[in-house]
């Protein structure tokens, strides 16, 4: 009797903010989060030690961890960039609009470009050697031909990280097509699919887990290109910040500058890991079961 | 699920087919003849290697024939000026490591042929594919994705979404090849199960021989490659068929007499030391 009770009852999935608060249970029950803040410990400590504790030759012309958090947190900032400033999120506000932009143009022209590069021939006989033969060409390379092609300030920034974006969202969308496997399409063939089908059906969501690899790679690349560029043409952004505190001979400011850039990178690789998770259920669920 | 007995006769003529992979000609297929029947369950036994998977690609459409002509119920499918079959959906292939799509649930996917079709709209193919489902026990796990079910279920789920489409041929290629022994013999019960109601014609290539007698009515036994028919077992064990046919004396010879006309060519073969080409 006991045990048909507990037949009947139905147990259903987590989901949402259910969800999220069980994998953080669960997550507490093995060492991977005391050991990311034992880690992260770590390294501030040795950061510390360095530069403000000892001293060491060579770090001591470095601002230490406690310079840095007290004027990150000063309502007064003695080198005029802190949390309290508003010309801190101007900075912040100015880059990660210029991701925003150049990110999604790159993944707009990048994910098409890929699937067809991967799904037509003759289209990657076009266009394969433009790509391989522009890809290796470093970001820093492109700027005097970006300052020559665009107007403004803005544009030539935006078009710099675009550009790195691009080339690494393409050719992981390539890669993508390539790795799915020939049986789908046999399958899709069988099952009386037309072209268009199998763009749609097998091709897209096929290639889904190397297409989001890609745009966290792509992302990130996005930012480093964009901090180049603007290290060297623009007015605003985290980039300028970093540079200008360099010319200036301000480190603190540079070095709250590169941590946030650093914070503000991570979380915009994890929105876009996070959107991939909700696209490709079918490949949590089963990783999951995998103990991944 | 229509009843198709009429329908599915397969007329392999011979079929001679050359793989050139690195500018060396391999005869996979040599002058291959084999009539099958509609309706029939016909199995192919055979060395690694020796062109039965050639010989089910050529059906399918996946490859081309060099020489020969393949037909369906008279209809020549390839051969002569066309040696490349077109691909369709009245020869489904039940792949030897599984091909349902993972991005899609076990619903979505038997639903996948009537849909791109046009022969249902989406809601009435999901729902046709949600009642074939139940009656092949699988009425549970329909919103699942196929990595979330065992091997075993998603081999049934891919003959369902086979058999949704009333094909006059079902291609299986070892489907339980990776399958343990308990869960084979499952899949071999809900097979015939399927075959009963159907009766649609089955081409199923298989190095297990209790599996090719258990189910076949006829078992082919080809050559070391390059393949041609060495043998063909006629299996008259009465059907329906379940587990306790496999005690009978009657299967118990008729597995011997498949297995030394297999054991030849497995020697042939592992002397020659060749490896699979497709």
């Amino acid at each position: 009797m006991a045990l048909e009770n507990t037949n009947s009852i139905k147990m259903e999935a987590p989901t949402g903010v259910a969800l999220w608060y069980y994998n953080f249970k669960k997550s507490l029950t093995t060492p991977t989060p005391y050991l990311t803040v034992f880690g992260v410990g770590l390294w501030i400590l040795a950061y510390y030690l360095f530069c403000e504790g000892w001293k060491l030759p060579r770090f001591e012309k470095l601002p230490g961890p406690v310079e840095i958090i007290t004027e990150w947190f000063n309502r007064d900032p003695d080198w005029g960039i802190s949390a309290f400033s508003p010309e801190y999120y101007e900075h912040i506000i100015v880059s990660c609009r210029r991701i925003l932009i150049s990110f999604t143009i790159a993944t707009g022209v990048g994910i098409p470009l890929g699937l067809f590069m991967g799904w037509s021939k003759t289209f990657r006989d076009y266009s394969f050697p433009i790509l391989e033969t522009l890809r290796p060409i470093p970001i820093l390379a492109w700027v005097p031909l970006a300052i020559l092609m665009f107007s403004g300030l803005e544009t030539p920034v935006i078009f710099l990280a675009t550009l790195a974006s691009l080339f690494v969202t393409t050719l992981n969308t390539l890669l993508g097509v390539d790795s799915i496997d020939e049986s789908y399409f046999r399958a899709a063939n069988c099952l009386g699919s037309k072209p268009r089908h199998i763009f749609f059906h097998i091709v897209v969501p096929g290639s889904l887990p190397f297409i989001f690899t890609g745009l966290e790679i792509s992302i990130g690349v996005a930012w480093f290109s964009l901090v180049a560029a603007e290290m060297v043409s623009g007015e605003f952004g985290l980039g300028y910040l970093i540079v200008d505190s360099y010319m200036n001979i301000t480190y603190v400011p540079m070095v709250i500058a590169m941590l946030t850039l650093g914070f503000v990178g991570w979380i915009t690789s994890a929105m876009v890991r996070v959107v991939g998770n909700r696209m490709m259920q079918w490949r949590v669920r089963a990783l999951a079961l995998e103990g991944r | 699920m229509v009843t198709q007995t009429n329908q599915g006769a397969i007329s392999i003529r011979n079929v001679t087919k050359i793989y050139d992979p690195e500018g060396v000609n391999v005869m996979a297929v040599d002058d291959c003849s084999l009539e099958i029947a509609a309706g029939e369950v016909c199995m192919i036994v055979g060395p690694s290697g020796c062109g039965k998977t050639t010989l089910l690609n050529a059906i399918a459409g996946f490859h081309s024939v060099t020489e020969g002509e393949i037909y369906l119920d008279g209809d020549l499918l390839c051969g002569g000026a066309t040696p490349l079959a077109e691909q369709g959906s009245d020869r489904v292939v039940v792949f030897q490591n599984g091909a349902l799509f993972p991005w899609k649930s076990l619903i979505e996917n038997v639903a996948y042929g009537p849909m791109v079709q046009g022969i249902m709209s989406k809601s009435e193919a999901c729902d046709k594919a949600a009642d074939l489902l139940a009656e092949a026990g699988l009425g549970d796990v329909g919103m699942k994705f196929p990595g979330e079910v065992s091997s075993g279920m998603a081999r049934r789920a891919e003959i369902v979404r086979a058999l949704i489409n009333n094909p006059k041929v079902l291609l299986l290629d070892e489907p339980y090849r990776a399958m343990d022994s308990l869960t084979k013999s499952i899949m071999h019960e809900a097979l015939l199960e399927v075959y009963d109601r159907t009766k649609v014609t089955i081409f199923f290539i298989t190095h297990d021989l209790e599996e090719a007698i258990f189910l076949g009515d006829r078992v082919v036994v080809m050559t070391t490659r390059p393949c041609k028919t060495k043998k063909i077992v006629e299996v008259n064990i009465p059907r329906p068929r379940d587990y306790k046919t496999l005690t009978t004396e009657e299967f118990r010879l008729l597995v011997t007499e498949a297995k030394d006309a297999v054991h030849e060519e497995a020697i042939k073969a592992f002397e020659a030391g060749e490896r699979e080409l497709a």
